[in-house]
C-alpha cells in the first residue's frame, strides 16, 4: 500500500495529493472495520437478496417485476448509504476519536481532509452499485438500458444524489455526542427515510403526508430518478403523479446541494463537545 | 540551535467569568526541556493549547517558533509537532502504514521506519494500532508528532497509565529527542517525571505562574529548613533547621560515633510543589513540636 503523498523533497504536499493520500488511508480503515462494511456496505446488498427473493411477482399484472423495482431503489438506498450514513457516523467518529484534533495540529490543509472523504464515499458508493446492479442483472432478471439517454440520467442522478447525500451527512455528524451513539442517531432517520421514500414500500402506497416528508429528503427524488433509469417508460404509470417528474428530481437534488453546503459551513465542528 | 524558542507575555483566556489564564509570561529557550505543572483546571492545558494553535486567546503577545499560533500556516505546522493526551484513531490501520501516512504530510519528514525504530514497535510495525498495548499506542503517538522532524514537540502528559518500567523507557526516548536539539514542552502531573526530564519548570496554578525555576532550586527548596531524623532509645526524633550539618556534627559527639537511623532531606519537589499549589505537604508522621537545637529534644 502506498499511502505516503511524496512530496518533492523540502516542500509541503499539494492539496490534491494530500486529499488522495487521505482517501486511500481512509477507503483502506473503511474496508478494514467490520461495523463500517455491515451496516454501511453489506445492508443494502443483503437487503436486495432478501426482498428479491421474497417479491419474485410482477408489478400490477405489468412486465416489471418487484425486485426490478427494488433494485432500482436500493441503488438509490446504496448511495445514500455510503455518502450519508458513512460520513454522519464517519465524522462524528473522527471527532470523538480524536482523528479530527491530530490532523488539526498538523500541516494537512482542512480541505485534503473533505477531498479524501469525497475519494472514500466515491469508491465505496461506486463498488456499491456496481454489486447492486450485477446482483440485480444475475438474480433478478434487471436489464440494463442499451440507450445512451439513461445513463446520462443515472450519471447525473448519482453525482446530484450523492453530493446532496454527503452534506447532509457532514452537516448531521455534529449531532452525536459521542462516537458510540453516532450509529443509533444516524442510522434511525436514514432507516424511516428508506420506508417513506419508496425504497421498500412503493411511494403510491403511503398516505400523502408521509410522502409530503419524503419529499424534502434527496432519497425520495434519487430513487425516482433511478426508476426511471432501470424500469423505463412502463414503469412510468406506476409513478403517483403518473412520470418520473425528472425535472422535479434535479430540482430538488440540486437545492439539496446548494442547502447542504451553506448547512455545513454554518455547522461544523472541528473539535468534540468535550473540548468545547 | 540557540535563540527563543518560545515567548509569552501577558496571556490571558477567560471562559465566561472563570479566567482560566491569567497573565502568564514564558520564556522557552530552544533546545530546552520545559515542564509545565499544575493541578486540574490550573489553566495548564489552557495555555498550551494557545501555543499549539488551537485555541484562541483572549490578551497578550505570544511567539512559537517566531510565528503568532493564533493564525498558524501549514509551514508553522510543519514545524511543530504535537502528542495530544489520548487519541483512539487509525485503529486499523498498521503502525507502519500509519507513520507513513503522517510522514507524507510534511516537507521533510525524518524516515518512518527510523521514527518507528526509536520508539521502539520494530517488532510491531505490521501490527494494526487496534492491537496494541496502551504503552505502544502512546509511543504511536509519539512517532506521530516527530515524524515531521519538529524543532519544536509539545508532549501533553504522555506517560498517563504507563508501568513503571514503560514510563523509564518512554524517558529515555524523550532524552534521546532532546540530545537532538529538539526543543520540548511537556505537561505533566508526575513531580519525578519533571524532575528527571526537564531543565527547567513552571509551576501554574489558578492560571498564574506560581514559580519558575530549575527542579532542584524550585521554590527555594535547596536552602528550605531541612528535615533531621534519629532513633534515640527506641524513639522517633525530627528535628526541622537550616543548619543540618551542624545538627549532624552534635548528634555525631552525642552518640560518640554513628546515629541510630539517621536521614536528612529536604522538601522533595513535591513537596515544593503542593505548598505552591496551595495544599500544605502533609505533615511527617512523628512530627512534634520542634525546639532549635538538638539538645532540646529529649
Amino acid at each position: 500500500m502506498s499511502t505516503a503523498a511524496a512530496p518533492a523533497e523540502g516542500r509541503l504536499p499539494s492539496v490534491v495529493a494530500a486529499g488522495w493520500s487521505r482517501g486511500v488511508v481512509e477507503t483502506v480503515m473503511f474496508f478494514r472495520e467490520r461495523d463500517a462494511v455491515v451496516f454501511t456496505f453489506a445492508f443494502p446488498i443483503i437487503l436486495l437478496g432478501i426482498f428479491g427473493s421474497i417479491f419474485s411477482g410482477t408489478l400490477e399484472g405489468g412486465p416489471l417485476t418487484v425486485s426490478q423495482l427494488y433494485t432500482a431503489g436500493l441503488i438509490g438506498a446504496g448511495v445514500m448509504s455510503a455518502s450519508f450514513q458513512n460520513l454522519g457516523i464517519g465524522i462524528a467518529v473522527d471527532r470523538d476519536d480524536g482523528t479530527l484534533k491530530r490532523l488539526a495540529g498538523t500541516p494537512l490543509p482542512r480541505s485534503a481532509y473533505f477531498l479524501g472523504k469525497i475519494v472514500n464515499v466515491l469508491a465505496v458508493a461506486v463498488l456499491e452499485v456496481a454489486i447492486l446492479l450485477a446482483v440485480g442483472v444475475v438474480a433478478f432478471d434487471l436489464t440494463l438500458p442499451s440507450a445512451p439517454g439513461p445513463w446520462f440520467t443515472f450519471a447525473w442522478v448519482f453525482l446530484l444524489g450523492i453530493t446532496g447525500s454527503a452534506l447532509l451527512g457532514i452537516a448531521v455528524s455534529s449531532l452525536p455526542r459521542s462516537a458510540r451513539s453516532a450509529t443509533a442517531v444516524i442510522s434511525m432517520p436514514f432507516v424511516v427515510l428508506q420506508f417513506i421514500s419508496g425504497v421498500f414500500i412503493p411511494v403510491t402506497q403511503l398516505p400523502e403526508w408521509l410522502i409530503n416528508v419524503s419529499s424534502l429528503f434527496p432519497l425520495k427524488w434519487m430513487c425516482q430518478g433511478f426508476r426511471s433509469v432501470f424500469l423505463g417508460d412502463a414503469g412510468a404509470a406506476l409513478e403517483l403523479t403518473g412520470s418520473y417528474e425528472l425535472d422535479r428530481v434535479a430540482l430538488v437534488l440540486a437545492a439539496w446541494v446548494a442547502g447542504g453546503l451553506v448547512l455545513c459551513l454554518t455547522t461544523f465542528r472541528w473539535k468534540s463537545r468535550r473540548d468545547g | 540551535m540557540t535563540g527563543t524558542a518560545v515567548k509569552v507575555s501577558g496571556l490571558t483566556k477567560r471562559y465566561g467569568d472563570v479566567r482560566a489564564v491569567d497573565g502568564i509570561d514564558l520564556d522557552i529557550q530552544s533546545g530546552e526541556v520545559f515542564a509545565i505543572l499544575g493541578p486540574n483546571g490550573a489553566g495548564k492545558s489552557t495555555t498550551v493549547e494557545i501555543l499549539e494553535g488551537y485555541r484562541d486567546r483572549d490578551a497578550g503577545e505570544v511567539s512559537v517558533l517566531g510565528v503568532d499560533p493564533g493564525r498558524p500556516t501549514r509551514l508553522w505546522r510543519s514545524r511543530v509537532g504535537i502528542v495530544l493526551q489520548t487519541s483512539n484513531d487509525t485503529a486499523e490501520l498498521t503502525v507502519r502504514e500509519t507513520v507513513r501516512h503522517f510522514a507524507g504530510y510534511y516537507p521533510r519528514p525524518r524516515d518512518p521506519d527510523e521514527v518507528i525504530a526509536r520508539v521502539g514497535l520494530t517488532e510491531k510495525a505490521g501490527t494494526r494500532v487496534r492491537q496494541l498495548s496502551g504503552g505502544q499506542r502512546r509511543r504511536v503517538d509519539v512517532a506521530l508528532g516527530v515524524v515531521g522532524n519538529p524543532e519544536l514537540l509539545f508532549l501533553d502528559e504522555p506517560t498517563t497509565g504507563f508501568d513503571p518500567e514503560a514510563r523509564r523507557r518512554f524517558w529515555d526516548l524523550i532524552r534521546d529527542l532532546a540530545d537532538d536539539g529538539t526543543t520540548i514542552v511537556l505537561t505533566t502531573h508526575y513531580l519525578d517525571e519533571a524532575e528527571a526530564l526537564a531543565g527547567r519548570v513552571a509551576v501554574i496554578a489558578q492560571g498564574r505562574i506560581v514559580a519558575e525555576g530549575e527542579p532542584a532550586t524550585l521554590g527555594g527548596r535547596a536552602t528550605a529548613e531541612a528535615t533531621v531524623s534519629w532513633l534515640d532509645g527506641g524513639e522517633r526524633k525530627v528535628l526541622r533547621t537550616g543548619a543540618p550539618t551542624g545538627a549532624v556534627l552534635e548528634l555525631t559527639a552525642r552518640f560518640g560515633g554513628e546515629v541510630p537511623e539517621l536521614t536528612v532531606t529536604r522538601p522533595s519537589l513535591e513537596d515544593v510543589y503542593l505548598g505552591l499549589i496551595g495544599s500544605a505537604p502533609p505533615e511527617p508522621r512523628t512530627e512534634r513540636t520542634v525546639p532549635a537545637t538538638v539538645a532540646g529534644v529529649r
